[in-house]
């Protein structure tokens, strides 16, 4: 999976995408890996992650199957990390978001002191992903560049819209959405607070960084790319 | 896919959340109608949208008074108000655009699940990109984009010519009739999907090859084309083997996914064998 590498930007604008995985191989460390899971997503907890989430079951913003009415005016957008972690059953990747690099490293260091025995990666900017290793006392392993995007990409929408619909990496937040998003937030529809909640559904395992998002949402109503 | 006529109201609201484009308000019936060409099966109008379950004839009654009136109603952009959509069941070939496109969907079709397989991520138990290894990922129609699985194989008979290696877990892989030859299967070649990504493994002196191999190819492809290059770092946790080249060759190195190393083998069948992948050979460091 590729699901987090190729978000768009350059290392400027993920200052504040710090995305921690933890992730069982199949056949080689999945046989009781759910406690572990869920242990790794209750550690990140006290450092505030902006989101969390699993491929499985979704992130902390979910929709709703049976909404009343009423909730076009009075919805509730308050984000679920409890839901995250009790409903962890399968032996899948699971995501801790932080829009800063001093949580990501005192959590990335908690990790590793807790030796888990799942593998442990970070998906950032290459340089703030080395800074969290060093601070954390952790020797990298392996490392997978991202070498954005080629071929026909003048299909593709511009940077702003880009940079909302690639936090989440398995395509499901359209730049139709993000284009709308952007434009409501410019005419004063909705908040960037609230915009980013309806984006943050659509994505199924719950690596889309509300705060960024929220940032880049901010800086479109003053100014389109 | 599809949308129940009887159900939909025309709120346009589903328009605008497919990754294809592929739903549009046909003004002759005024009902949201999916184009099936384009759709790819994601299914992120059905789990994405939110669901309200309102009286059809109503709400039109009431889309019809506010449109007479030129009052604007603004109501959530992430809702179905009547919960119009219904999936499909989805035959063969049909079905492999729901395995590439749907990050929820089991793959009937390949046996594996998701796009792609864990890939560096689990580097440090699998072995899988060893040292003086790289790791290609190359996906093809994300963000947003889509492929023609036809066109992923101008590429896959590319690469296969030049003698890459196709990992043998990875979905795409599982559709190749002859994977000597990076031949699909003739059945799935007109179908449209949201992404997938071709897994490959070189020798790091290939890697400019493969990326010159990769942009001669693109020109002939109608889709975006994400590239992703992993390797293994030295004891010191440096990489100082494949950067050089990427940088040489025109890249900026802004964003990656780390893999620090920590996983372990603790399966009890797997934990007798022994753990060599995490060893760096050490006359090659």
């Amino acid at each position: 999976m590729t699901n987090t590498l190729h978000r768009y930007g350059d290392s400027e604008s993920f200052r504040d995408d710090y995305i921690v995985f933890a992730t069982p191989s199949n056949d080689r460390n999945d046989v009781n890996s759910i406690p572990k899971l869920k242990k790794f997503l209750e550690m990140a907890l006290p450092f505030k992650p902006v989101s969390i989430g699993d491929p499985v079951h979704g992130g902390t913003l979910r929709p709703a199957r049976n909404l009343h009415t009423t909730s076009n005016w009075k919805r509730d957008m308050t984000p679920d990390f409890r839901a995250v972690i009790d409903g962890i059953d399968t032996p899948a990747s699971v995501v801790a978001i932080f829009d800063n690099q001093l949580a990501a490293k005192q959590f990335l260091k908690l990790v590793a002191d807790a030796d888990l025995g799942l593998s442990i990666n970070m998906s950032a900017s290459v340089e703030g992903a080395k800074e969290c290793c060093h601070f954390a006392g952790v020797t990298r392993h392996s490392v997978g560049y991202s070498l954005g995007f080629e071929g026909s990409t003048d299909k593709l929408p511009n940077s702003q819209q880009l940079k909302l619909t690639t936090m989440c990496g398995h395509g499901m937040v359209s730049a139709s959405l993000a284009k709308k998003m952007i434009d409501w937030v410019k005419e004063g529809r909705r908040t960037p607070a609230q915009a980013v909640t309806y984006m943050a559904r659509f994505c199924s395992c719950g690596v889309f960084n509300p705060a960024r998002a929220r940032r880049i949402l901010d800086e479109a109503r003053k100014k389109m790319e | 896919m599809k949308i129940n006529p009887n159900k939909c109201v025309a709120c346009g609201n589903c328009t605008y959340v497919c990754p294809m484009g592929a739903i549009y308000v046909d003004p002759t019936i005024n009902r949201a109608t999916i184009d099936r060409d384009e759709c790819v099966e994601c299914y992120a109008c059905y789990y994405g949208l939110s669901t309200e379950h309102l009286n059809p004839p109503i709400v039109r009654l009431i889309r019809k008074i506010f449109q007479w009136g030129r009052l604007r109603f603004d109501p959530e952009p992430d809702i179905c108000p009547t919960a119009a959509f219904e999936p499909d069941d989805l035959q063969w070939p049909r079905v492999v655009r729901r395995a590439f496109s749907d990050p929820r969907a089991t793959h009937e079709s390949t046996g594996v699940q998701g796009r792609g397989t864990e890939e560096v991520k689990t580097n440090d138990v699998t072995g899988r990109v060893k040292w003086g290894e790289v790791g290609f990922t190359i996906e093809f129609g994300r963000p947003g984009v889509g492929v023609w699985i036809r066109d992923i194989q101008k590429m896959t008979w590319a690469l296969a010519k030049a003698g890459v290696a196709f990992e043998k877990k990875n979905p795409f892989t599982l559709l190749m009739s002859d994977v000597s030859t990076g031949t699909l299967r003739e059945d799935v070649l007109n179908e449209k999907v949201l992404s997938a990504i071709v897994e490959i493994k070189v020798k790091v002196e290939q890697t400019q090859q493969i990326i010159e191999l990769v942009r001669e190819v693109e020109k002939d492809v109608d889709t975006v084309i994400a590239l992703g290059v992993g390797t293994r770092c030295d004891e010191n946790g440096e990489e100082h083997l494949v950067a050089p080249i990427l940088e040489s060759l025109g890249y900026k190195l802004e964003r990656a996914k780390t893999n620090m190393g920590l996983g372990r083998i603790t399966n009890s069948i797997e934990s007798k064998k022994q753990e060599e992948p995490k060893e760096v050979p050490s006359e090659t460091r």
